[in-house]
This record gives structure tokens, C-alpha cells and sequence, in this order.
């Protein structure tokens, strides 16, 4: 590295020391230039790539999701607590299994129903619903529920998440999209965009508008 | 014939010349190899870094060829698993060593930490290797983490849930990290994705490169000598101490002190060898349906006691304690070189550390333990398998037997014991009415309290009274039922007793 042979920019024949110091000044301000040059190219080009990285974490927690039907009201005795499985409304590419949802749905009376997440609010483990005792038990840690969802022991700091559900028709519907955990709550807070109506109500004979 | 050979010593040497002449490695690794190490390091205790790296390479080895048939895709993982443990040849025993080499490696980089922490080691000039050797554990949990998902089956599918749940727990980013962990709003193929991503790219890349450099740094220090109670270690004189005993005490490291890393290095990969033979591979369990809800999720091995903390943690001080407890470890494990890098080597001369070592070790272990058997879960199907031992029925009313159909019925032998069958999340129930007061025991069914549910909207009038009666005569032989010892002191008296 030190014998450098010098580079024609010098005027000077011979290299003496002043002439080399002078060189050396310049090269090494041309190459702070280039490091700077650099930064900048590489801080352009961060832009993209974390934008990628990143991508996931843009989308609003509200806007994730669509309203999806469980089937015909009916199918939910008053006064029992049902598991039914659907099809997350946001599956994208090669989700296979893991496309598939379950949620506890409750039904109090003719018009009025909870949609529990399965999914644990202490950490996520999937509740199992016990009829006898009206409890929600989670294999875990030991979380337990009451029949409305709320907490009766264990180490979970809430109840269990709701889905918000409405009634077209005959017809009950969630709106379904996250995975529930404490900061993505089950249910969405506005409402959505574009409502896609479930099959079950197309074929339902007296199409009611929506209630909230 | 002596022609020959010297003719092929020759040409042998030739070729050598030329290869190194163009390479110019092979002489400084001879030298590096060779290099004089004081002979009280040439110890067993020394021998567990080396091992570490030699299951690292195995691993690396045996994922390399895993992946030549594992399908990183949610669609497709789970049963590129099981055809891998049953239709290619050989293709269980080569899952079994990557899942017991990852224990294994675990276990030696663990030791390894331990020893290095008792003898001392991490202190002056050694503090960065000690840094750089904290993030190699935490990037070899990384890899036992991420290889967990790989498994992608329900423990994984769960597992990640759990990890999104405490992500989710972190302040105001709380949403965006679970959808970066997640690589979308829920479960999926994104997310086995990104894990492939990174248990086969990133985190080997950090590993393999911070191994290069945690060797390198063991090279450049030398490697410590043995401890001596007294022989204090001081800026000043380390160095020149360390030269001085090189010199007079000073042994080749290879051959002289290598052939025992050698020697534990392949029992090491015996013992893995042999455990993936006799014990075979490590699941996969059951698919990865999130509706197949008759799951009990545990987390694999290693993370077992973080399974257990998070059991017995109190919901008020949860979330702070996930958040800032292991900052805090890891900020301490980095930090402790750095404010400990001088004085006392010796473990007889370092009673803390002794203390600290042993206390975390047990805590890991009973938490482990715990994690392994789970006493806190209900047991989601003891009201149905174990029936009431017939010896607490004999000799019973009409009515306290309706309440042992009551106790089956209502599913209390989730959670507590009976003749030693039943869950443990609530005390046994053998002696209850020997502890508890007809009304204590009212009491706690109908409103719940400590980590009881209330039952009162699950019981009516005749259920609870008959399930008191049946518990009231749950206690052992001779023993009288509990009374409340006050109600006989303020019984006589008529005056309200003020509380
Ligand atoms: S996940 Fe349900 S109690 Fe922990």
C-alpha cells in the first residue's frame, strides 16, 4: 500500500514529500467523497428494502378483515355454547390448515349472540368450553372464563376477545381478520369498506339490511 | 525403491510448496494450531467450547440435508415432515440428529457458559469474547426457537401464538410487531416463511460468523489458565503474567492439549448419535389446524420454564415483568465482563458467583420440571376418565352421593385431585372438609376466590347443597370435620362482634 506508484495527476516528476502529502490530502478527501456517496446510494436503497420488511406492519389493525357467515342462526340452540370453523377471510397464499378459524359462539337469546375468539387472552392457547360447568378452560396455563366470556381465574388479565357479529336474515355473521391478541383486538372498530355478503343470506328469502 | 520415495516425498512437498506459495494459509493455521498454551488448561473442564462447535457443524450438516426434502411452505411442511419420517430412507434418522444435536448443542453451550463463568474466564483481556459468546447463546435459542416452527405442527402453531401474544404485550408497536412476527394479520404461510428465513439464512449467518470471531478472539488471548485462588487478575500485569506462564509452562495446543477436546467432541456426537437412534425424532405432532382445539401446546424443551413462569406470574405484574426481565438479563450477562473484568478468577474466592450460578441453575430446573408436568392446567378430561373412587361413596347418604355426581359432573376433577387422580390447579380434595368449614366450603363454590371460578350461576340450590353434603365427608378417617372455632366463642355472646 505504500509504494503507491504515483498517478500522473501529480505535477511534479519526482515525488517528493510535499508532493506526496498533497496527493495524499486529495485521495483521502476523494475518498471520504466516496464514502459519502455511498451513504447516500445505500440510504436510497434502504428505502425499498425496509419498506419490504416492514410491509406487514403498515396495514391498519381495523381495515384487516371482512364480515364472513357461520351458517343459519339456527343451528345455534338458545342458551348453548357451539364451536364452528370457518375460513379466515384474509388467507393468502399456501395458508393451508392454518387458513382455517374457530370460534365459541354463544347464543343468549333469539337475537343475541357472542363470538369468542378460541384464542386465549393471557396468551393465545386455544379455550375449550365445558357445558357443565358453564366455564372456558385453557390448557396452558390454566386461564379460566365464564360462560359471557369474562374472567373467572388464572393468569389472563381480561376476558375472552369478541368478534363482532350481526344478523342477516337468518344468517349469522362475524367479522372476522386478525388473530386476536391484546393489541389486535378480534373485533373491528369501523365499519368496513365493502361488506361481502355471506352465501347463506344470497339464498335467504327476505334480505334484511344489516344491523349493528 | 528408496529412489521412489524420496521422489514422492519430493513431489509431495513440490505440490505443497505450491499450494501454499498460492494460498498461503496453511502455515499460520499450522502455527495458529500449534500454538503454545499453558499446560494447566490442557483440562476436561476446557473441552465443552470445542464441542459446541463441532455440534454446530452438525447441525449445519444434517439442516442442509433436511432441506433437500422439507417443503417451507404452511401448505405443505407438516407432511414433508412425516414423509420425511417415513417414505425416504433414512430420513427419520437425520430429523432425530438435528432434533437431539439441538438439545445437545443447547446443553455443551450452556456448560460452556457456566465453566467460563466459574473459572473466571470472561475477565480481562477476555470481556468481548464473553460479549460475543452471550449473543451465540441467545443466537443458538434463536435457532431452537425458529427450528420449533419448522416443526410446523401444533405446538408450533400454538407456540408461535404465544410468541405473538407476548409481542403483542410491547407498548404503542405493540399491533406492528405481532403483524412483522407474523408476516401478516394471522398464522400462516407467511409466517413459516419468514421463520425459514430465518432459522436457514439469518440467524446461521450470525452464528457461523460469531463463532469465526469468538474463535478468533480465543486465539488472539490465548486461551485462560487455570484459575488460582489469589492470583488476581489486574490490567496492569495480565498479559505479561499470561506470557510469562506460556513460556515457562507452555505446551503445544495442538497435539498436547487437543486430543481431549477431540475425545469429548466425538463422544458428544455419539451421545447424539445414539439418543437419535434409541429415542428418534422429534414429532411432528399433530397438524397445524387451529380447529383442532383438543391440544395441550407445550414448547419444546428448552423453553419449557419460560412455559412455567408465565403459568405463575400474577396478571397485574405480567406484562411488565415479560417486558423487562429478560432486558435486564441479557443486559446483565453483557455487562458483567465489563464491570467485573478484574480480580479474583477462582470460584473458592467468588462465593456470589457460586451462589448465582446455583440458584439459577435450580430455578431452571424446577421450573423446567414444572413445565414438564404442568400442575397448573386443568386436566381437560378428568371428569369423564376418572370416576369417584368407590371408597368415598360407601357408607354415604342418598343426597351426599347425588353430590359426588355432582363433583363428576361438573367437571371439579379438572382441577382437584381425588384418590390421586384429577388436576392439581386447585388443592386436593381427600381431606377438604378436615380444612374447611361447612361454610368455607359453601363459600368458595358458590363465589370462587384464589384461582377458583365462582360456580354459583353453575350450580343450582340442590346441586350445591348436595355437592357440600358429598364434601363434607371427604376428610380422613378420625378426623373431625373443621369447625369455625369462633362461632363457639361468639356464639354465647349477643353484641355484634364488630367485623
Ligand atoms: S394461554 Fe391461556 S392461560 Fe396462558
Amino acid at each position: 500500500m505504500s509504494e503507491v506508484p504515483v498517478q500522473p495527476v501529480v505535477d511534479d516528476s519526482g515525488p517528493t514529500p510535499e508532493a506526496k502529502a498533497a496527493a495524499h490530502s486529495r485521495r483521502s478527501f476523494l475518498f471520504k467523497l466516496s464514502l459519502l456517496l455511498n451513504g447516500a446510494v445505500g440510504a436510497v436503497l434502504a428505502v425499498p428494502l425496509v419498506g419490504y420488511l416492514l410491509g406487514p406492519t403498515t396495514k391498519k389493525s381495523s381495515a384487516v378483515g371482512s364480515w364472513i357467515g357461520l351458517g343459519p342462526a339456527s343451528q345455534f340452540p338458545v342458551g348453548e355454547t357451539r364451536l364452528v370453523d370457518f375460513q379466515s377471510p384474509v388467507t393468502s397464499l399456501g395458508d393451508g390448515q392454518t387458513a382455517k378459524v374457530a370460534c365459541w359462539v354463544r347464543r343468549i337469546s333469539a337475537e343475541q349472540f357472542q363470538v369468542f375468539a378460541i384464542n386465549c387472552a393471557h396468551l393465545g392457547c386455544p379455550v375449550r368450553w365445558f357445558s357443565e360447568s358453564k366455564l372456558f378452560m385453557c390448557p396452558c396455563h390454566g386461564g379460566a372464563y365464564y360462560e359471557d366470556g369474562s374472567r373467572a381465574s388464572g393468569p389472563p388479565e381480561r376476558g375472552l376477545f369478541e368478534y363482532k357479529y350481526k344478523l342477516a336474515g337468518d344468517s349469522l355473521v362475524i367479522h372476522a381478520g386478525e388473530m386476536p391478541t391484546l393489541a389486535t383486538q378480534a373485533s373491528c372498530n369501523e365499519k368496513p369498506l365493502i361488506q361481502i355478503e355471506p352465501a347463506s343470506t344470497a339464498t335467504s328469502t327476505r334480505p334484511t339490511p344489516w344491523q349493528v | 525403491m528408496a529412489g521412489l520415495k524420496q521422489r514422492a516425498i519430493g513431489a509431495g512437498l513440490a505440490a505443497y510448496n505450491w499450494v501454499e506459495s498460492r494460498l498461503g494459509l496453511i502455515k499460520p493455521m499450522t502455527a495458529a494450531a500449534t500454538h503454545p498454551t499453558p499446560a494447566s488448561n490442557a483440562s476436561w473442564w476446557y473441552v465443552f467450547g470445542s464441542a459446541a462447535t463441532v455440534l454446530l457443524m452438525l447441525q449445519v450438516m444434517t439442516g442442509i440435508l433436511l432441506a433437500l426434502v422439507y417443503s417451507p411452505s404452511a401448505n405443505e411442511a407438516w407432511s414433508s415432515l412425516n414423509f420425511l419420517n417415513h417414505n425416504v430412507a433414512l430420513g427419520w434418522y437425520l430429523r432425530a440428529l438435528h432434533g437431539w444435536g439441538s438439545d445437545f448443542m443447547i446443553a455443551i453451550v450452556l456448560i460452556h457458559m457456566v465453566q467460563v463463568f466459574l473459572f473466571g474466564s470472561f475477565k480481562f483481556p477476555r470481556e468481548l469474547t464473553w460479549i460475543i459468546g452471550v449473543l451465540l447463546l441467545l443466537l443458538t435459542l434463536g435457532m431452537a426457537f425458529t427450528g420449533q416452527v419448522m416443526r410446523f405442527d401444533q405446538d408450533a402453531y400454538w407456540g408461535l401464538g404465544i410468541g405473538a401474544s407476548l409481542a403483542s404485550r410491547v407498548p404503542f408497536i405493540g399491533a406492528s410487531l405481532v403483524h412483522l412476527m407474523l408476516g401478516g394479520p394471522t398464522i400462516g404461510g407467511a409466517t413459516l416463511s419468514r421463520f425459514f428465513t430465518l432459522h436457514v439464512f439469518v440467524i446461521p449467518g450470525l452464528l457461523l460468523a460469531g463463532v469465526g470471531v469468538h474463535i478468533w478472539m480465543t486465539l488472539f488471548h490465548g486461551v485462560s489458565e487455570w484459575p488460582m485462588p489469589g492470583r488476581l487478575v489486574r490490567k496492569a500485569t495480565y498479559e505479561r503474567e499470561y506470557q510469562e506462564l506460556t513460556a515457562k509452562t507452555g505446551i503445544p495446543f495442538v497435539p498436547d492439549a487437543a486430543w481431549k477436546d477431540a475425545v469429548f467432541a466425538a463422544a458428544i456426537i455419539f451421545a447424539v448419535m445414539a439418543c437419535a437412534f434409541f429415542f428418534g425424532p422429534i414429532g411432528p405432532g399433530g397438524p397445524p389446524d387451529p380447529t383442532i382445539i383438543q391440544t395441550a401446546p407445550k414448547p419444546d424443551f428448552a423453553f419449557l420454564w419460560i412455559y412455567a413462569v408465565l403459568a405463575y406470574l400474577p396478571p397485574s405484574i405480567e406484562t411488565p415483568v415479560i417486558l423487562v426481565v429478560p432486558v435486564l438479563a441479557i443486559a446483565g450477562m453483557l455487562l458483567l465482563p465489563v464491570l467485573n473484568g478484574e480480580g479474583e478468577r477462582h470460584w473458592a474466592r467468588r462465593p456470589v458467583a457460586v451462589l448465582m450460578v446455583s440458584v439459577i441453575a435450580v430455578s431452571l430446573g424446577i421450573f423446567t420440571r414444572l413445565g414438564a408436568y404442568t400442575p397448573w392446567s386443568p386436566i381437560m378430561g378428568a371428569w369423564t376418565s376418572e370416576p369417584v373412587p368407590p371408597k368415598y361413596l360407601h357408607g354415604r347418604t342418598p343426597l351426599e352421593r347425588q353430590g359426588a355426581v355432582v363433583l363428576q359432573n361438573k367437571q371439579c376433577r379438572n382441577c382437584h385431585i381425588l384418590d390421586g387422580a384429577g388436576g392439581q390447579r386447585g388443592p386436593a380434595l381427600d381431606d377438604v372438609a378436615s380444612r374447611l368449614t361447612e361454610d368455607q366450603i359453601i363459600r368458595q363454590i358458590l363465589q370462587g376466590g384464589g384461582n377458583m371460578p365462582a360456580y354459583g350461576k353453575a350450580l343450582n340450590p340442590s346441586e350445591t347443597k348436595a355437592l357440600t353434603q358429598f364434601l363434607e365427608t371427604l376428610r380422613g378417617p378420625n378426623v373431625s370435620p373443621a369447625v369455625d372455632a369462633s362461632r363457639d366463642m361468639t356464639e354465647p355472646k349477643t353484641g355484634p362482634t364488630g367485623h
